[in-house]
């Protein structure tokens, strides 16, 4: 079978840097996967790779064994590889609900039509997932910053995506918001592959099933946690010098 | 989004709709006139409205939709000797064709770039009808003929040089044109708009391929300020090269920002505001651009959001 998502030979180069450089990725269904690595590993380039936001200097990617490379990003979107991105990119002046029902409308109008009742239920459904059930008429903008967190990630799955791509989502959670989160995506790797960019080591150690180490734009080293801790190459990259970006 | 506020909302633009029919019975017939142009203007404006207030794209060359609806719509009743409907259609399908064709080359651009491609094109479009003197007799125009600008329903005939029925005709189009506005503006398509102008590369990454949504846009837009166009020289007579110059590009901006942008009803009180403004202060002073500016200001000063959109924000949260 074809796994969900293979690059070949896929690179980017920025000028003269190569951010990232002829990487050979396999990412399998139903996997929660980590990516990690030091700043300007080329972690964020390689999603924005797969996900259409950046195109690929060289290289293939195939998505359950289908050519995408040439494919725009909202047509990936709609072929199911959501993105949350690094930084919150809510949309401050919309309310709670409006936020959420830009996704889960376009997912009905690909689906042949939205009615009211359909798309009241796909938000009601995603808020809830998030546990933001309550705040559906606040500005977006109003929340706190972990909850706008949690509502990035209910705009991602409203989608319903075959994969979900996050970028640093724990990024700037408190001890307790994180547990949540680590139990939230649990809960949606029930539906969906994760694919997690993430820094925080005790998230990647409890979440990962297997972790992709970068550096320099290749890939170090990939393994179940237990072997990527034990690596001694991993080690000497990332892990014994730098905990967090 | 609840039951209510739709009501509501309903209620409200229903409301204004039945006060403009009576307006039409109660106007003396100075300001009735006045009113026609007013109703025919905010049309542009709607459109005008769309794009800048909903979609956040700036154009400075509305003037050439505008002007695409009024030529498409006065060449074939002048030269070809068309009857009222048909003309009409021919002026929309001018705008269309030509908001399909720039919105398709200007959209390739964004910000300060879209704002400088569209008011080129405008300039193109304008000294388009210059050149072409022997048809459009360009700056002095074309006076469309009354016995021209009739139509006959049976044993009703509708002629646009009597005041009365171009009120009325510029009611109906002005409440069909408002209708379909506050409906598209709650649609799926105008919450895609909203979230276009917040964060375009937010909405690539669910899922929307935004060019296709921001040239629906602008055809949208086009064909609204396209009927104005037509509507604005069957009604009044008059086809000329002024209606396509870039201040006619600057208007409905005026107007836009004055009312209120990203509101249904802005467009309405910021051309009645401003037609008024320059009626009132023109026959003052001949220095009546100081008194438009002074008025400008104090818009500028109290309604920061302009009048319908500082309204929205203080009080009435409610408002489309």
């Amino acid at each position: 079978m074809a796994a969900l998502i293979e690059t070949k030979a896929l690179s980017r180069a920025f000028g003269g840097l190569k951010a990232v450089d002829a990487v050979d990725f396999r990412l399998e269904t139903g996997e929660i996967r980590a990516i990690i690595g030091p700043n300007g590993a080329g972690k964020t380039t390689l999603v924005g790779l797969i996900c259409g936001r950046v195109a690929p200097s060289s290289g293939t990617i195939l998505f359950e064994g289908r050519d995408i490379t040439r494919l725009p990003a909202h047509a990936r979107v709609m072929a199911g590889i959501a993105y949350t991105f690094q930084i919150t990119s809510v949309f401050p002046k919309l309310s709670v609900y409006d936020n959420v029902a830009l996704p889960v409308q376009r997912r009905l109008l690909a689906q042949g039509g939205v009615s009211r009742s359909a798309l009241d239920a796909g938000v009601a459904e995603a808020l809830d997932k998030v546990g933001l059930t309550g705040h559906a008429a606040s500005l977006a903008g109003d929340l706190a910053y972990g909850h706008q967190r949690l509502l990035e990630i209910a705009m991602g799955l409203a989608l319903k995506p075959r994969l979900l791509i996050l970028d640093e989502p724990t990024q700037g959670l408190s001890d307790g918001e994180i547990e949540g989160f680590i139990a939230l995506v649990r809960e949606i790797a029930r539906d969906a592959t994760i694919l997690l960019i993430e820094h925080n080591m005790q998230v990647v150690m409890e979440l990962a099933g297997r972790i992709t180490v970068m550096n320099a734009g290749r890939i170090l080293a990939e393994g179940a946690p237990a072997e990527i801790r034990a690596d001694k190459a991993v080690q000497d990259a990332y892990l014994g010098t730098k905990t967090d970006g | 989004m609840n039951g209510a506020s739709t009501a509501r909302i309903w209620l409200l633009h229903l409301a204004v709709i039945a006060a403009l029919a009576a307006a039409g019975f109660l106007l003396p017939d100075y300001h009735r006139g006045v009113f026609s142009r007013i109703l025919v203007l905010a049309v542009f404006a709607m459109g005008y409205n769309l794009l800048l207030g909903y979609c956040g794209l700036l154009s400075l060359g509305h003037a050439m939709f505008f002007a695409a609806g009024l030529y498409g719509a006065g060449l074939p009743l002048y030269h070809l000797g068309w009857g009222m409907p048909a003309s009409f259609a021919a002026g929309l399908a001018a705008g269309s064709v030509l908001a399909l064709v720039v919105g398709a080359l200007a959209l390739r651009t964004v910000g300060v770039a879209f704002m400088i491609v569209t008011m080129m094109f405008a300039q193109v479009f304008y000294l388009t009808t210059l050149y072409f003197t022997t048809w459009t007799r360009g700056e002095e125009g074309l006076v469309l003929p009354p016995a021209a600008r009739r139509v006959e329903l049976g044993d009703v005939v509708l002629s646009l040089s009597d005041p009365a029925t171009r009120y009325m005709v510029a009611l109906v189009l002005f409440s069909a044109v408002l209708l379909v506005c506050l409906k598209l503006v709650r649609a799926p398509f105008g919450r895609t708009l909203a979230g276009i102008r917040e964060n375009e590369e937010r909405m690539r990454m669910l899922g929307y391929d935004t060019f296709r949504a921001k040239l629906g846009a602008v055809v949208v837009s086009g064909v609204i300020c396209a009927a104005a166009g037509a509507a604005y020289g069957l009604m009044f007579g008059y086809v000329g090269s002024g209606f396509a110059s870039i201040q006619y590009s600057i208007l409905p901006l005026l107007w836009v920002l004055v009312g209120g942008a990203a509101t249904t009803l802005g467009p309405l009180v910021g051309t009645a505001f401003m037609v008024y403004v320059i009626d009132y202060a023109s026959g003052l002073t001949t220095a009546w651009l100081m008194l438009v500016g002074a008025a400008l200001i104090f818009v500028v000063l109290f309604f920061p959001k302009g009048i319908l959109g500082t309204v929205r924000e203080r009080w009435l949260k409610w408002l489309p």
